[in-house]
């Protein structure tokens, strides 16, 4: 694909945002290592279709072992384990990735079929299928003419 | 080569704007080892051909092209993040030899391994005990 180019007023956006690996590589005292607090939370886009329910979480990293979906009523509970990095004999200059435990309770407008709900997890990306139960699915109604 | 993304996207950080297409800044870890610099990059959605490294003037860019995965008119109950390419840049010194850095991707998280110059890796010196 194409190189990207780089002109000057993106040069400065990008000096901002320099990491400054090499500042703290040469002695710079490096910047607090701990995650921000609050920050522990699931962000999801959930979205709907005539027969499903979809709710999408990012979850870079987690294997499947690390996700724990529950359903109640028309809630999802979801739950994620993130890995913790390594702490020992290592130091950290940027510390920005989520780590550890954190849960989130969706609740969602309408019910459904609790045995049909499937997950699926790809490139870091968790999507939950929540069929819509037959009863809210909408119906076409048919008029008798007299 | 770019696509433009239909939709709004929301927050997922501020995204950075670059001719006029919109990118995200993935959240990143840089972790001091002995013997290397690892970086390693959330960048979900991603598939590992999509995600392009380059190096050049010093300047480490790593750009990862994420498509769109809604469907179009889609009804939206939530939406807490945007999703579009992952665009971020950082400063390589020489202390990194940057002819062996070498990049592994799984589950969404791109990690870049950059080996720190020989002559930089801490070194056991030896001491001669003279009777």
């Amino acid at each position: 694909m194409a190189v990207p180019h780089f002109g000057p007023p993106s040069l400065d956006q990008f000096r901002r945002e320099f990491d400054r690996l090499l500042n703290n590589f040469l002695g710079e005292l490096p910047e607090s290592g701990l995650p921000l607090p609050g920050r522990q939370r699931i962000p999801v886009n959930v979205w709907e279709t005539p027969e499903a329910f979809f709710i999408e979480a990012e979850v870079p990293g987690v294997t499947t072992d690390q996700v724990d979906i529950s359903v109640v009523g028309n809630e999802v509970t979801l739950r994620i384990n993130r890995p913790q990095p390594p702490e020992e004999s290592v130091t950290y200059h940027r510390r920005e990735r989520q780590a550890g435990e954190c849960s989130r309770v969706i609740k969602l407008p309408g019910e459904f079929d609790p045995d049909r709900v499937q997950a699926d997890l790809q490139h870091g990306v968790l999507t939950i299928t929540l069929p819509k139960s037959e009863a809210v699915r909408p119906r076409k109604v048919q008029i008798n003419v007299r | 080569m770019r696509h433009q993304h239909g939709g709004k996207p929301m927050s997922r950080g501020v995204p950075e704007h670059l001719r006029g297409d919109r990118f995200y800044s993935p959240a990143v870890d840089i972790v001091e080892k002995e013997d290397e610099i690892l970086l390693i990059a959330d960048v979900p959605g991603a598939k590992p051909d999509d995600i392009d490294i380059q190096f050049e003037d010093g300047l480490l860019t790593v750009h990862a092209k994420v498509p769109v995965r809604y469907p179009d008119g889609v009804e939206w109950l939530q939406q807490e993040y945007g999703v579009g390419d992952y665009l971020r840049s950082f400063q390589v010194s020489e202390a990194i030899d940057v002819a062996k850095i070498s990049a592994d991707y799984a589950n969404g998280v791109l990690i870049l391994h950059l080996p720190k110059s020989a002559g930089l890796r801490p070194r056991k010196i030896a001491v001669n005990v003279k009777a």
